[in-house]
């Protein structure tokens, strides 16, 4: 028999067994395996925890090796400046001080001043002629302790000569001061991208009975994860080899970039994404600092650590959002939606570097006509460059369906209220029916499945929707202000099927190569990372339910590219879609093998052959039967005649498309006349993620979701001054919220499964981000819409309610 | 982040760290609770050369009643107040503010006397002192002395404590029957500084306002009492129409600056609405309403 | 800049070292004493990801000078598990699936002990104001609050046995 490597490998275009297409809603979470070996569907305790609660978890600043240093980054307090010199004398005669590495040396070493960005574009590693944005690094200083290296970093000269900063993305149009004068083309428009039919929602938009505009802005944020980022690079000079820890969410694909950017041949790069204090989005780029890190272990051919602080974290890593919307909804006399025109300014700080696939600069943000069914919808989105830092896509957005979601949400709630329509009753009658799935949207999406209705529903069923109503009537007959918001969202998560995604070239396809040992355990290995999500407990379920192997007894890997087979890592929802997909289809390669193994042992035909949880049996005989334990067994003693030894497959799964978690969520609020302060009196969150592995961590990550939606919605900004200083710098400033801030979330489900998925699941983590905010902002402009109050940006601060309120006269 | 090298003493007696602090001048700084203090250092804001740590000290740390007044040693923990009977039984409003002071971790280690000592009008103690009129005791090389708690803020970060002298002791007198207090602060989430606050210290005479001292915190930028809402008050029964001139009193009066926690405007209308409210729960206090 | 010879115990074990007067505690614990479980996430005394317990009392050790710590009793999340037997925060935290990525765990778990130290029986909003001075980005706290409800449960069950 053939032995080539490929036989074992295999790229699926097919649509693979599992589930239907015309997919019934349900509320039950499916189980039906067996606690003991607790397949999909049960609450199992998490394999990942014993570690962490016991303060055995291993991130990268725990890392110590032999002989290892410290780097510490000089940053520019500029936006906007010349560099005219930088005198590191002092700074190197201190005893401790290693190196200091300039903007200069990088070019020297090889033109590493410059690193391609995941948007094609380039952003600097470190400058020469001048810097870009506040905090940008200047330079870097290596020495053999933090606190040196610390010291160290005050006592390096830079002379700049400020130049005119360029804060305001608009007036950044205007080209009259460009940013990035490196380019062939001065100018600091970036790109311009459309999705949908102009000429047809034109036509729509001219026939319409009512049109609503509207201006929303999502101001800048940032992911703010626990852990901040850092490296330990490790160059052994002698055998060629750097390894690198890193807060990785994406180890392969960092892998590969690196060998492109330096030359170093990638066979002889290993990235060991440890344990990962969360990522959202934020441990997605390649920061400066990595670079500098890598190049300093090379150059001193020993381990060099950089850990960033909060403060460099907050100020020059990947933010989120900072889209200007201008958009416009249009419906006919009946009250039904027709079409959508949305202008976008994305502000792209100095460089174009957002973690999307690359055929999508502005991300999936064409799914903005949401869960509405309509004719017709244009979106243009225009990038423009700043002098602040690059990014755009971290914060659990989905690549940009946060920003799609709020604008549609918000767009319908006011064209209800517009309208005087009930808002939830306006949804149900304009919401895409479950009879309309596969639904093609007017951008171009096909929508897998969805029972909007049925979520919506539930959700109203929850919170007493009706009585809530009523009771809001009854306030505002007492001038009591009470707002109730709502938000039916559709994602758009799993990137994604080879045919369109790729990020810089590599397919988003992701992978799982699983190996059963002789005794009947197995080791699981995916491309993907886990930053908290339980991976090492999920992808066990979901092994587990398909050979009825244990999950106590399925060891799962991720993070080392040494072993790990090729993934692009986890984010933006993808790994349940991709890597969970290609954990079943490992697994069923595996069980088609058994199941050969099993007909030779019980000397039947496979036809014979019927599996029961964890075992063949023969049909009409179910006391002979081979159990998969004793399969494992046989694959490596008793295997029949020119079949390989061992039980083992590998799945790169590239999805024929991608999947479309839902929900609706209801929001009321209580506003004080006095103060503005905003009380979110209940929150129900349904969802429906498709089939659940995980009952569990489901709620964990919806729970989650929810605070990061609750903290865009009504606390956390960075704020720039009119020089592009950052003034919410520290955590003092930026507002995360405290146990106390964060509702006791009330969550339900309903069960639409993914037709094309093998295990109908959808993936869920950035719902709840992409969901929530919209009720919030929805619920407080609700509780004043009949004061006059139309819209207000998030983050809905008491100040902001203050201030509609006085200006609409409502004083306590 | 990591703080600049400094000398470090641990003195074990009041009278060690007098010494030190006399023979090193302005080289020194005290170190009490450390939580604004080791902040500060650590972004190089302060770089002091020598810090002299009170917390070897403990004879500084004591709640206790003693005939008229409440006598709070400098030394004592924020949560001491929270976890000490005769605090939230006689003197609800230093309750409330212990309450609201930072988070609970940060408060094991706060200090009251680090609190005022430190004289940013962000912190709450400032403005819960001037309402109840407590004395402050210090002692320097030359001895002990009081001082008024209106005499103790003098300019921004800035008390008139002489160098070389350490605050010890402040002193509350004990409300009188009749008396309540209370302290409302509004916060953009639970840890962090006022964007307004109000204390406020009242003693009925049956229907009456018979006397009441009001402060304020954050508003200004020094913490200050609300002296014209005082009058408004003073000698009158709290009817809404007086109540809502002497928020706008205090409104007026304050001098809050603009910057993330709010704009001018909204910042002076908090503290008219706080006023209102601040006055009412000590009432409600007073009459023995509520706890 | 002055060194400073520090006698400290640890989880019960006694460590002298000699120390820089500007070393932070935190970097004290993990770095000279190798107990990486106790995290550094900020800067500004804010998330709590540091906190230790210093003579029974929870501490951000970040904002403590390790020559503070001088003669201390300090206890950390590596202590928190006795002769191989989970604390009940732990099985509640696991139980209940009060953690994610981990990182602020050890905080949460030392933050949550003090308070139950002190309050045996809290409700929820005395939880949730009892961990304020810990921030998670992950969980949204729910099970969190759970968590730390069933510990003490757990723990009011074993004393009244």
């Amino acid at each position: 028999m053939a032995t080539h490597l490929k036989d074992r490998v295999e790229f699926h275009s097919a649509k693979p067994d599992g589930v239907s297409v015309n997919v019934p809603t349900t509320d039950d979470v499916r189980v039906t395996t067996p606690s003991k070996v607790c397949g999909m569907g049960h609450r199992m305790k998490r394999k990942e925890d014993p570690r962490f609660i016991q303060g055995r978890g291993k991130y990268v600043d725990d890392v110590k090796l032999p002989h290892m240093v410290y780097m510490d980054i000089v940053r520019s307090p500029y936006a906007h400046a010349k560099i005219l010199k930088i005198d590191a004398s002092e700074a190197l005669a201190t005893p401790g001080v290693l190196a200091v590495i300039t903007g200069e040396d990088l070019k020297k070493a090889g033109n590493l001043h410059w690193m391609p960005t995941l948007m094609s574009d380039t952003q600097m590693v470190l400058p020469i002629e001048k810097v870009v944005y506040y905090a940008q690094e200047v330079c870097v200083v290596i020495a053999t302790e933090r606190y040196i290296a610390a010291d160290a970093i005050e006592k390096v000269l830079v002379d700049y000569e400020p130049l005119e900063p360029v804060i305001d993305p608009f007036k950044a149009m205007e080209d009259k001061v460009i940013v990035r004068d490196d380019k062939e083309q001065k100018t600091n428009h970036i790109w311009h991208w459309e999705a949908g039919d102009k000429a047809a929602t034109d036509a729509v938009f001219a026939a319409a009975h009512t049109v609503v505009e509207e201006k929303i802005y999502l101001p800048r944020i940032h992911v703010s994860s626990i852990e901040t980022c850092g490296m330990v690079a490790n160059y052994d000079k002698v055998r060629g080899h750097m390894q690198i820890y890193m807060t990785s969410q994406a180890p392969h694909a960092h892998r590969t970039v690196f060998a492109l950017v330096s030359g170093l041949p990638e066979h002889m790069i290993q990235i060991i994404s440890p344990d990962i204090g969360g990522g959202f989005g934020g441990k997605v780029p390649v920061y400066p600092g990595y670079v500098c890190c890598a190049v300093a272990s090379l150059v001193l051919g020993r381990p060099v650590k950089w850990i960033e602080d909060r403060s460099e974290n907050l100020q020059a890593d990947s933010f989120a959002r900072d889209y200007h919307i201008t958009a416009r909804l249009a419906a006919d006399k009946a009250g039904k939606i027709t079409g959508l025109q949305v202008r976008t300014l994305s502000d792209c700080g100095a460089a174009d570097a957002a973690a999307n696939p690359s055929k999508f600069p502005a991300g999936l943000y064409s799914i903005c006509t949401g869960s509405y069914d309509m004719k017709a919808a244009h979106v243009t989105v225009d990038g423009v460059y700043t002098t602040k830092p690059p990014g755009g896509v971290a914060y659990r957005c989905s690549f940009r369906v946060t920003e799609a979601v709020h604008m549609i949400e918000r767009m319908v709630d006011i064209l209800a209220h517009q309208l005087g329509e009930d808002p939830a009753d306006f949804r149900l009658k304009n919401f895409i029916r479950p009879d309309q799935f596969p639904y093609k949207s007017p951008t171009g999406w096909e929508y897998d499945s969805g029972n909007y209705q049925a979520a919506l529903d539930k959700a109203m069923t929850m919170i007493d929707y009706r009585a809530l109503r009523k009771e809001q009537l009854e306030k505002r007959a007492r001038g009591e202000l009470m707002g109730i918001g709502i938000s039916s969202f559709t994602e758009v998560v799993g990137a994604g099927p080879s045919k369109d995604y790729d990020i810089l070239g590599i397919k988003m396809f992701d992978s799982a190569e699983i190996r059963i040992h002789p005794t009947g355990k197995a080791m699981a290995r995916f491309g993907t990372k886990s930053q908290g999500q339980g991976h090492e407990t999920t992808y066990a379920q979901i092994v587990a339910e398909e050979l009825g192997l244990p999950a106590a007894d399925i060891q799962v890997e991720e993070g080392d590219t040494d072993t790990a087979p090729y993934g692009l890592g986890t984010y933006a929802s993808r790994s349940t879609p991709t890597a969970g997909a290609a954990a079943a289809m490992a697994a069923r390669k595996i069980k088609a093998k058994a199941k050969k193994i099993a007909a030779y042992l019980l000397e039947v035909g496979e036809d014979d052959l019927e599996w029961n949880v964890d075992s063949f049996q023969v049909k009409g005989s179910p006391d002979k039967k081979k159990s998969i334990q004793e399969l494992a067994f046989a694959a490596y003693t008793n295997h029949p005649q020119g079949m390989e030894a061992g039980l083992e497959a590998t799945d790169y799964y590239d999805p024929p498309n991608l999947t479309f978690p839902f929900g609706s969520y209801i929001c009321v609020v209580d506003l004080d006349k006095g103060t503005g302060e905003i009380k979110i009196r209940r929150f129900v969150a349904v969802d429906d993620c498709g089939n659940i592995i995980n009952p569990m961590i489901v709620e964990g990550q919806i729970e989650g979701g929810l605070t990061m939606g609750l903290a865009p919605a009504m606390f956390e900004e960075i704020v720039y001054d009119e020089n592009g200083q950052n003034l919410t710098g520290t955590f003092a400033d930026y507002l995360l919220p405290t146990a106390v801030e964060s509702p006791k979330w009330e969550l339900g489900k309903t069960i639409t499964p993914s037709p094309h998925h093998p295990i109908g699941a959808k993936g869920v983590g950035e719902s709840p981000t992409v969901g929530a905010p919209p009720a919030i902002a929805n619920a407080i402009v609700d509780a004043m819409w009949h004061l006059g109050v139309r819209h207000l940006d998030i983050p809905v601060t008491p100040q902001k309610v203050w201030r509609a309120l006085r200006k609409a006269g409502v004083t306590d | 982040m990591i703080p600049a090298s400094f000398d470090y003493h641990a003195p074990k007696t009041l009278d060690e760290a007098l010494a030190l602090l006399a023979r090193l001048g302005d080289t020194a700084k005290i170190l009490a609770g450390g939580q604004s203090l080791i902040p500060a250092m650590r972004f190089r804001l302060a770089s002091p050369e020598v810090l002299v740590d009170l917390n070897r000290i403990h004879d500084l740390a004591f709640v206790e009643e003693r005939g008229d007044h409440l006598a709070i040693g400098a030394l004592t923990r924020e949560y001491a107040l929270e976890s000490t009977a005769v605090v939230a039984r006689s003197y609800p409003m230093l309750l409330d503010a212990a309450k609201v002071i930072a988070d609970p971790l940060v408060r094991n280690k706060a200090t009251v006397g680090g609190n005022l000592a430190h004289a940013d009008p962000a912190n709450d103690h400032p403005a819960v002192m001037l309402a109840y009129n407590a004395q402050i005791v210090a002692r320097g090389p030359t001895g002990s002395r009081t001082i008024a708690i209106d005499d103790l803020f003098v300019g921004l970060f800035e008390t008139s404590l002489a160098p070389g002298e350490i605050l010890t002791e402040i002193r509350i007198p004990k409300p009188v029957a009749g008396s309540g207090g209370a302290y409302i602060k509004i916060e953009r989430k639970v840890g962090d500084y006022a964007v307004a606050a109000v204390a406020v210290q009242l003693e009925l005479a049956g229907t009456i306002i018979k006397s009441i001292r009001i402060g304020l915190t954050n508003v200004s930028p020094i913490p200050v009492r609300a002296k014209a809402a005082e009058a408004a008050l003073a000698g009158q029964p709290p009817t809404e129409a007086i109540l809502e001139a002497a928020g706008q009193a205090a409104a007026a009066e304050c001098s809050p600056s603009a910057d993330l926690r709010g704009q001018v405007d909204y910042k002076r209308d908090l503290v008219r609405v706080l006023i209102k409210r601040t006055v009412r729960r000590a009432i409600e206090r007073a009459q023995g309403a509520r706890p | 800049m002055s060194q400073h010879e520090i006698t400290v115990t640890i989880n019960g074990e006694q460590h002298t070292r000699k120390v820089e007067a500007r070393l932070l505690l935190v970097h004290f614990i993990r770095e000279d004493l190798s107990l990486t479980g106790t995290h550094v996430g900020c800067d500004t005394t804010s998330c709590g990801a540091c906190t230790v317990s210093i003579d029974g009392q929870a501490v951000k050790s970040c904002t403590v000078f390790a020559v503070q710590a001088d003669g201390a009793t300090i206890e950390t999340v590596e202590g928190l598990a006795t002769g191989g037997t989970l604390h009940p925060l732990q099985e509640g935290f696991w139980e209940k699936h009060g953690l994610q990525c981990g990182f602020c765990t050890p905080g949460m778990l030392m933050s949550a002990r003090s308070l139950l130290a002190r309050n045996p029986s809290p409700t929820e909003d005395e939880i949730r104001h009892g961990i304020s001075g810990n921030l998670c980005r992950c969980t949204g706290y729910n099970k969190i609050v759970e968590a730390i409800q069933y510990a003490a449960d757990k723990l009011r069950d074993t004393k009244g046995a």
